[in-house]
């Protein structure tokens, strides 16, 4: 009798009833969104404050260098004392006051050189200014060595180096940029979706253990039954959940990117600095052009299919483990002990995914994580986007499959005994006897 | 073919421990069948061995006279002693889907849980979820998914627990009349009281061993000590309390009575029947009390373990 079915439905409408479940699916994204926006907002606000910098140089040389632009003005001062420049700016409560001192040589004026405010300074404005000096006072130090700067300016040379494989595949480092937040999305949604639906089918188990409905269950379905459909019922309500979260965060955002005018995209997240370095090493023009390419580039069939094999696979071998401790255990408190060994190769394969991945696709080190069947779905989501060959892929679904299969036979059996005993604290060796029960 | 399940040398190890050893037991058809030991005797083991929860080492268990396959999990209804529900479900939902677990389909799961509904008198908790109900309600709803597909088997492990003695009679009758309705149950208890008012055959495990089995009524016969409780008008006890003596083993005995009589045990002899006994009694006083002593099955049961 094949009852799988009908344990799937309920595990999914218990969970998608719970008054928990739905509260949190719809706030988070409200959560978030709300987060990034008041984030978003204030760093804004801070940008768009109109700073006022009096610029005081003795010296005379770099005054031209200060043009005023939309949120910083600069003031030049001219033939005060630096004692009154300094009151002078602190009753007009401007930002600061960058003094530039008289010197004999260039070494000397650079020596002198000083930023008064009433607050330390932001870190982006000193560097700006620093930037702005720098460049000038090495135009004023060439010309003193007598080279002529519109030469120099003019014989400097960009390269962008092309990249193209034995095979011919072309590729370039902003393709690299989007393999990579490609593959590190894959990996990490893959690892949020384990760790947040894995101890929610343990939670689920521990709740039929203590509300001793188990045995009145297992008198109709054979425990096997019963994990799968717990696993798979929980896992659609998950992926209903994510949907939910994906549209529900998508509207949000640009609802709320309208009514604050809010450009989100413009966010500084991390991999977008890292697209941007790339691109500015680029052709402004070519910018968008290379990055819709790059993305067509991907392999994207592969990418897709193997996505689905390497999520579902990796997901079900650490949820029947998530599943097994939770029939081993009376309660929660008492699954920490099982739960290292199973966040261990989790983290593990993160941390390999971010730090080795990237540096280099296809080192031996992330070959081979990228075989181990607990590493491998993080790790080779995340190196399939650069290129990985088909038979390593298809070695290391199968892989995956045999340990799937494997642990699956195993958490049932700790599963099967498991559910019918109370009140003790399993060990490891106990749990290895229950194997052969 | 008058069994309906029968257990054959059925053993179980769990590591080292030894759960069940050669227990076999035969459960006649329409018959209430005790299940009778103490704590951790194996009962719960050899319960689970029947319902394929656990699968025995050795041993072989029919039904019917099929070995159990797992269809027969439908011919079986199991009410365990560590049970509950799901908390948060609705009762008439969680009743629907346990039916639908027993393989009976939607919409004859709904009509004849109506049918019980209404006739425990529950049908308005259909839309209450169970952590809103006592744990007596819970029992009955418990009860009722049990016997709901109709099974040849019932399985009740400690029925009454939880339950207040209107309720408990209740149960019980229900379980007469399932049984008067063909049903064979099969009863697992340390209350004697209902093993003396609903069983008829018993078997006793004790410490993994089956240690006796049987009909109550040939089990009582061979516990029998021939003796007979006996009330007694006289002026004088002792002298007459001795005349008795000098035949018979005389014993002091204690039952309640209207009048201040002797109150005697009096054990038969090897050759002598009740009617000798109440011959000699009837010349020597008046016999206003004659009762033959039948072992309890609480007796039969504390003196088998302790003699085991």
């Amino acid at each position: 009798m094949n009852h799988l079915p009908l344990i799937i439905k309920r595990e999914y409408l218990t969970k998608v009833r719970n008054k928990s479940f739905i509260i949190m699916t719809i706030l988070s994204p409200i959560i978030m969104i709300a987060l990034i926006a008041v984030v978003a907002y204030l760093s804004q606000l801070n940008n768009s404050k109109e700073r006022t910098i009096s610029i005081l140089d003795e010296s005379g040389m770099v005054e031209s260098i200060f043009k005023s632009t939309e949120n910083t003005n600069y003031v030049i001062l001219n033939d005060v004392s630096i004692d009154d420049a300094k009151k002078q700016v602190e009753e007009k409560e401007q930002y600061g006051l960058l003094h530039i001192s008289k010197g004999e040589s260039i070494d000397d004026v650079l020596d002198g050189i000083k930023f008064y405010s009433k607050d330390t300074p932001s870190i982006t404005l000193m560097e700006g200014l620093e930037s702005k000096l720098e460049r000038k006072f090495t135009d004023l130090k060439l010309q003193e060595q007598g080279v002529d700067i519109d030469k120099l300016k003019s014989s400097e040379a960009r390269i962008s180096i092309a990249q193209e494989s034995f095979l011919g595949e072309k590729s370039s480092k902003i393709d690299n940029v989007v393999k990579l937040i490609f593959g590190g999305f894959a990996g990490y949604m893959l690892f949020m979706f384990i760790i947040i639906y894995g101890n929610m089918i343990m939670r689920s188990v521990i709740e039929e253990k203590t509300s001793r409905i188990i045995e009145v269950i297992i008198s109709s379905v054979k425990p096997v039954q019963l994990m799968l459909g717990k696993i798979i019922g929980t896992s659609l309500a998950g992926i209903t959940q994510f949907i939910i979260w994906i549209i529900l965060g998508g509207i949000l955002m640009m609802v709320v990117s309208a009514i604050f005018g809010i450009n989100m995209a413009e966010m500084q997240a991390p991999q977008q600095e890292l697209m941007q370095q790339a691109m500015e090493t680029q052709g402004a023009d070519m910018k968008i052009q290379s990055l819709i390419s790059s993305i067509y580039n991907l392999p994207l069939t592969n990418l897709v299919i193997m996505f689905l094999l390497f999520f579902i696979g990796g997901y079900l071998l650490y949820s029947s483990l998530y599943a097994a401790i939770g029939a081993a255990v009376d309660n929660e408190t008492d699954t920490q002990q099982f739960m290292l060994p199973i966040l261990m190769p989790l983290i593990l394969a993160v941390y390999v995914g971010i730090f080795t991945v990237i540096e280099d696709p296809h080192g031996t080190v992330s070959t081979v994580f990228s075989f181990i069947p607990l590493t491998s779905p993080v790790v080779m989501l995340m190196r399939i986007p650069f290129g990985v060959p088909i038979w390593q892929q298809v070695v290391s679904v199968l892989i995956l499959i045999g340990t799937f299969m494997f642990t699956v036979w195993f958490a049932a059996k700790i599963y099967r005994v498991g559910i019918l005993m109370y009140g003790k604290k399993p060990s490891y060796k106990e749990l290895y006897k229950w194997l052969k029960y | 073919m008058n069994n309906l399940l029968v257990a054959n040398s059925v053993s179980k190890n769990f590591g080292k421990f030894t759960a069940l050893n050669n227990v076999s037991i035969e459960v006649p058809k329409g018959s209430i069948f005790g299940l009778l030991g103490p704590n951790g005797a194996g009962k719960t083991t050899l319960i689970r061995v029947i319902n394929q929860i656990t699968m025995p080492d050795s041993g072989s268990v029919m039904l019917d006279g099929q070995p159990l396959q797992s269809h027969h999990i439908r011919d079986i209804g199991y009410l365990p002693e560590e049970r509950g529900l799901y908390k948060s479900m609705k009762v008439g939902e969680q009743a629907l889907y346990l039916a639908q677990l027993k393989g009976l389909s939607k919409s004859e799961a709904k009509k004849r849980l109506k049918y019980w509904f209404d006739k425990l008198e529950i049908g308005d908790w259909w839309n209450k979820k169970i952590q809103e109900l006592s744990k007596g309600m819970a029992q009955k709803i418990q009860f009722v998914v049990t016997v709901l597909h109709q099974p040849k088997l019932l399985i009740f492990d400690e029925p009454f627990s939880g339950f207040d003695p209107i309720n408990a009679n209740l149960i019980k009758d229900e379980i007469l009349q399932l049984r008067d309705e063909g049903a064979t149950v099969i009863f697992s208890t340390h209350r004697m009281e209902s093993v003396e008012e609903l069983c008829d055959h018993i078997a006793l495990i004790h410490e993994s061993n089956k240690i006796l089995d049987g009909k109550l009524q040939d089990i009582k016969r061979e516990f029998k000590t021939n003796t007979f409780e006996v009330g007694l008008v006289t002026n004088n006890e002792v002298n007459l309390t001795n005349l008795i003596k000098e035949k018979f083993d005389v014993s002091k005995a204690d039952f309640k009575s209207l009048n201040d009589d002797l109150k005697l045990n009096i054990k038969l002899n090897d050759n002598d029947t009740s009617n000798d006994l109440l011959r000699f009694l009837t010349s020597k006083a008046e016999v206003n009390h004659f009762n033959e002593l039948v072992p309890s099955a609480s007796d039969i049961f504390i003196q088998t373990v302790k003699n085991s």
